[in-house]
């Protein structure tokens, strides 16, 4: 039964085009929650199998669930190991509430957009959807590269939903050819792993790398995944294709496929045996700076879903110094580090996966609403959207990674884990790590001080603009999937053993890390923070209650803020978003270059006139890539002098090329 | 326990500890030690004016910015007792924590939309953001001199016996004495007593708080100092346990160190009341310079100890 399920699926998504066009949410919904049914059914078995039964019984990894046909591309296994399981699970909720957002988000294109577009872009979400679990259980070289061709290929097709913008267009077409230098890099690895050893798979990773003790080739595969994965200097694409994507595909987009360069990097470390300190280290360093560049330029940003695409990249950059940790710890034979920075990096994948997506679909929200995404033109939208506030909030803070909520339990291990091997007796790794605790803490803070930056001046305060209709709070389908997300954030913050049980056995069997690093030991920390979370709740609530209590008996008056002796404050006097941000810019300077237009005064002006001052957000990375694309246009333009059109210089190249070869086979070059 | 029962003890007095040396130092006579709380008392009794611009963030965050201090004080160590939930990595949470009342404090100030508020809020966030790091590396170092990662442990394993813990204990007693200057919106970086809003920091953030509300806000601020107070003596008492030696019973060392406590406290109170009394506040676009040279500092006493650990240098 269960091999039909999944031709059963992808047969049944081409459906999404042709059921008529009132029924077609239905039945995509219908079908995805299929998928997600019979996929995480062996998922969760997977994992299950992991936590050993009875005390004493030692941890050792499942069987993998396995499903094999034969197909026109020969024989398909799609192999389930905890690993997969994990992100399909991840997946698998993430992507629903996505699609349940996504009915009331798109009733808004409802007028301009005609039912074949909204049947290409179901389809291309399913396919999506599709692709990505065929990625996270496909080991086979060649099947392994379709599905993650066919992943960024139906995500290009969803960015382009606004495709008659122009802007959208253009970082569309950047993005499809991002992704293909990052396929070109898998290809080259995959094929150096079969010109080793004779099969192009995942599988034959441990045996190239027991062959040849270098790890150049986990570099490159490195390099591929952390192209989708956002890792800095490639990231490029990302900042781009979040904001012009609608927000349920940025918040899957964000939330779970970059992901999947995340688990192609652990797929590939997992078979790596040696050299593991200083691969670790490198991974580290990465991350570190992705991390604080990434929230360093997230502060920056006007447009509120870019800001959220520089976050992503900052939460990469966490999820990659938990595996850097991660190796470290295996390759120093400390399994505690390995245990600590692998669950952490894990754990963060889930929560940022639910904060994420969260943030994107309030943001989606306001901009529906709005119909803007600067947030200088925004504010005060708390009494307008309540609810809708209330849901950024809390992602807010879980992203910034404030206890009680899910961010502060991944932080929290990967913190616990740097401080962990400050003892580890070398000058190198201690200082390695203490640089790791300072990276990690001041993305910390400056996650706090941005996200104050995009709560406070969106939602706070007085509007800073009237717009021409009215602002509304979003529908009970769009808020609905929210409630879900913001319910896991707290489930996580509150019971964090809840997840960590399982997830820290997993981790143990899938790494292959002595029992010595008992999970039983974290057990005792966990348990003190739900009981913080808890106690924290009641205080809170306990003041409220005496301060409700006394404003029974002395009711407050109402009245303007007070404006320290003037009586009208409007409010265009308030923060904006670029004077919060204008300190930090000034200390970011050198690393951000940050481009200011300002005219300034002049000697003569006694009386000055308007003044003009703008400040542009700037990436380096992007200014790099273009003169990079403009030397590489340059270079090619002096090629195309070749393409005459004249048909008799083309058989003189012919000729030409026929007499190089024979030249070469008599020199004995070829 | 004791750590959290002493501290609020400490707490009775220390404010009003700050305001007597102040108003020595400035020649006049002063008010009673206690009048910092007859002051709240009146303002819990009086009525509140709120804003009209504000929403639930606003009436949130002071009951927030209170409810995180006296959890963190749950933490405060004490030698020979047990702290009433002490894990490793306590203090990622003691840090957290204060971060969580910051973070809805600044949110609380800028849902008033004054100017001026958004002001101070802009500050403390990026103050705030740049202490971070000098907490963690102190923490960094007491870690990696005694091998232990929660509080109470790392006090008792730290202490001032040999020359490099005596070492180690100035450098952090240093960095804490400044750590809760700045946490606490005080002298160098933001003068309290200022009459201008454009100069200050924590006082600009609350310019709208009255009431009940502004008495949530004003004993949180005096139980925030007091947290860092119990941080510093807990620095100190190991090694007074060690003076006494170890020959006196229980009860004895335990007398002693509440003693020391205590001390401490009142000691830090009157050093931040002269410190306040003569030393200027630094100008606002020197403030991340100073800031930053605390990590600095931090981090170049973590070389040191890492190297004297490893025996490289004895």
């Amino acid at each position: 039964m269960a091999q039909y399920y999944i031709p059963a699926a992808v047969l049944l998504s081409f459906l999404i085009l042709v059921v008529p066009s009132k029924a077609r949410y239905g039945y995509t919904l219908l079908l995805n929650l299929f998928i997600a049914a019979f996929t995480s059914v062996p998922s969760v078995a997977q994992i299950a199998a992991c936590i050993p039964g009875a005390a004493g019984i030692a941890v050792r990894l499942p069987d993998p669930f396995i499903l094999s046909f034969s197909g026109i591309l020969g024989e398909l296994h799609f192999t389930i190991d905890p690993l997969s399981a994990f992100f399909i699970l991840v997946t698998n909720f993430t992507v629903l509430t996505g699609l349940l957002y996504s009915r009331g988000y798109l009733a808004h294109y409802r007028d301009t957009k005609n039912p074949a577009q909204f049947a290409l872009h179901y389809f291309s979400y399913t396919w999506l959807y599709l692709s990505m679990l065929a990625v996270l259980s496909l080991r086979e070289g060649t099947a392994f590269l379709i599905a993650w061709e066919l992943m960024a290929v139906s995500s290009f097709m969803l960015i382009l939903f606004e495709a008659e913008k122009r802007a959208t267009l253009k970082t569309a077409v950047n993005y499809l050819v991002q992704m293909h230098v990052g396929f070109l890099l898998i290809l080259l690895a995959l094929v150096i792993t079969e010109a080793a050893t004779g099969s192009m798979s995942f599988d034959a990773l441990p045996a190239y790398f027991a062959a040849h003790r270098h790890t150049g080739l986990f570099f490159l595969f490195f390099a591929g995944f952390a192209i989708k994965a956002g890792f800095i200097p490639f990231h490029t694409w990302l900042p781009e294709a979040h904001p012009a994507a609608p927000s349920h595909v940025s918040g899957v987009m964000s939330g779970v496929m970059i992901k999947m360069g995340i688990y192609g990097i652990i797929r590939v470390l997992l078979a790596v045996k040696f050299d593991l300190f200083l691969t670790g280290w490198c991974i580290l360093v990465f991350s570190a700076i992705s991390g604080l560049l990434g929230v360093m330029l997230a502060i920056t940003q006007h447009d509120l879903k870019k800001l959220l695409a520089y976050h992503s990249i900052e939460n990469i950059g966490i999820i990659g110094m938990g595996i850097g940790l991660g190796a470290i710890g295996l390759g120093s034979d400390n399994p505690l580090l390995a245990l600590l920075g692998f669950s952490g990096a894990l754990l963060h994948v889930l929560n940022h996966s639910l904060f994420k997506s969260l943030l994107f679909y309030t943001a989606g929200s306001v901009y529906q609403a709005c119909g803007t995404r600067d947030i200088d033109s925004l504010g005060g939208l708390i009494r307008k959207m309540p609810r809708t506030a209330g849901l950024f909030l809390t992602g807010a803070a879980a992203i910034s990674g404030l206890p009680p909520l899910n961010g502060f339990i991944s932080e929290f291990l990967i913190f616990l884990g740097f401080f962990k091997g400050l003892n580890g007796g070398s000058v190198y790794q201690s200082l390695t790590m203490l640089l790791a605790i300072v990276s990690l803490a001041l993305i910390g803070g400056l996650a706090v001080f941005c996200f104050t930056k995009a709560f406070g001046v969106v939602f706070l305060g007085n509007p800073r603009r009237d717009f021409d209709h009215p602002v509304t709070e979003a529908g009970t389908s769009m808020l609905f999937p929210q409630y879900l997300v913001a319910g896991m954030i707290f489930l996580i913050g509150f019971m964090p053993l809840l997840f960590l049980h399982p997830l820290l056995n997993m981790v143990s069997a899938v790494f292959g890390l002595p029992e010595v690093p008992s999970v039983a030991a974290f057990t005792g920390i966990f348990k003190n923070i739900s009981i913080f979370g808890i106690i924290l709740v009641l205080l809170v609530a306990v003041i409220l209650e005496v301060r409700r209590r006394l404003s029974v008996s002395r009711s407050p008056g109402y009245g303007p803020t007070w404006g320290c002796g003037s009586a009208d404050l409007n409010a265009k006097q308030q923060y904006t978003g670029t004077s919060w941000a204008a300190g930090f810019i000034e200390l970011g300077q050198p690393v951000l270059q940050n481009k200011k237009e300002f005219g300034g005064f002049s000697e003569e002006e006694i009386f000055p006139g308007r003044k003009y001052f703008s400040i542009h957000p700037n990436d380096i990375f992007t200014t790099l890539l273009g003169r990079l694309n403009s030397g590489a246009m340059a270079l090619l333009k002096y090629l195309a002098r070749l393409q005459t059109g004249n048909i008799r210089h083309y058989i003189l190249y012919a000729f030409v090329f026929i007499i190089l070869i024979l030249a070469l086979l008599y020199l004995k070059v070829l | 326990m004791t750590g959290t029962l002493l501290c609020i003890l400490s707490a009775v007095f220390f404010p009003g500890i700050i305001l007597r040396v102040k108003s020595i130092a400035s020649g006049r006579k002063g008010p009673g030690i206690l009048q910092p709380w007859w002051n709240i008392l009146l303002l819990c009794r009086k009525t509140g004016v709120i804003s009209t611009t504000t929403s639930f963030i606003y009436r949130l965050a002071p009951a927030v910015y209170l409810a995180t201090v006296i959890i963190a004080m749950l933490l405060m160590p004490f030698p020979g007792c047990r702290s009433l939930i002490g894990f490793e990595g306590d203090f990622i949470l003691f840090a957290y924590l204060l971060a969580l009342g910051r973070f809805l404090f600044i949110l609380a100030a800028l849902d008033t939309g004054s100017s001026f508020e958004g002001m101070g809020a802009n500050r403390e966030a990026l103050y705030s953001m740049l202490t971070e790091p000098a907490f963690f590396i102190l923490f960094g170092i007491l870690a990696l001199f005694s091998g232990q990662l929660s509080m109470q442990e790392i006090f008792t394993g730290s202490g001032l016996s040999s020359g490099v813990a005596a070492f180690t204990g100035i450098v952090a007693i240093y960095l804490l004495v400044q750590i809760a200057m700045i946490e606490n919106s005080r002298m160098p970086v933001d003068d309290p007593k200022t009459h201008l809003e454009l100069t200050m920091v924590h006082e600009v953030m609350i310019l709208d708080y009255s009431g009940f509300d502004l008495a949530l806000i004003q004993t949180a601020t005096n139980l925030k100092f007091v947290l860092f107070g119990g941080l510093i003596a807990n620095f100190i008492m190991p090694a007074a346990s060690a003076l006494i030696g170890p020959e006196a019973g229980t009860g004895m060392l335990f007398a002693a160190n509440v003693m020391v406590f205590l001390l401490v406290q009142v000691v830090f109170a009157s050093a931040a009341g002269i410190m306040e009394s003569f030393r200027a506040r630094k100008k606002m676009a020197k403030n991340p310079q100073f800031i930053v040279t605390l990590s600095t500092i931090a981090l170049l006493a973590f070389i040191f100890i890492l190297l004297f650990t490893l025996n490289l240098i004895r």
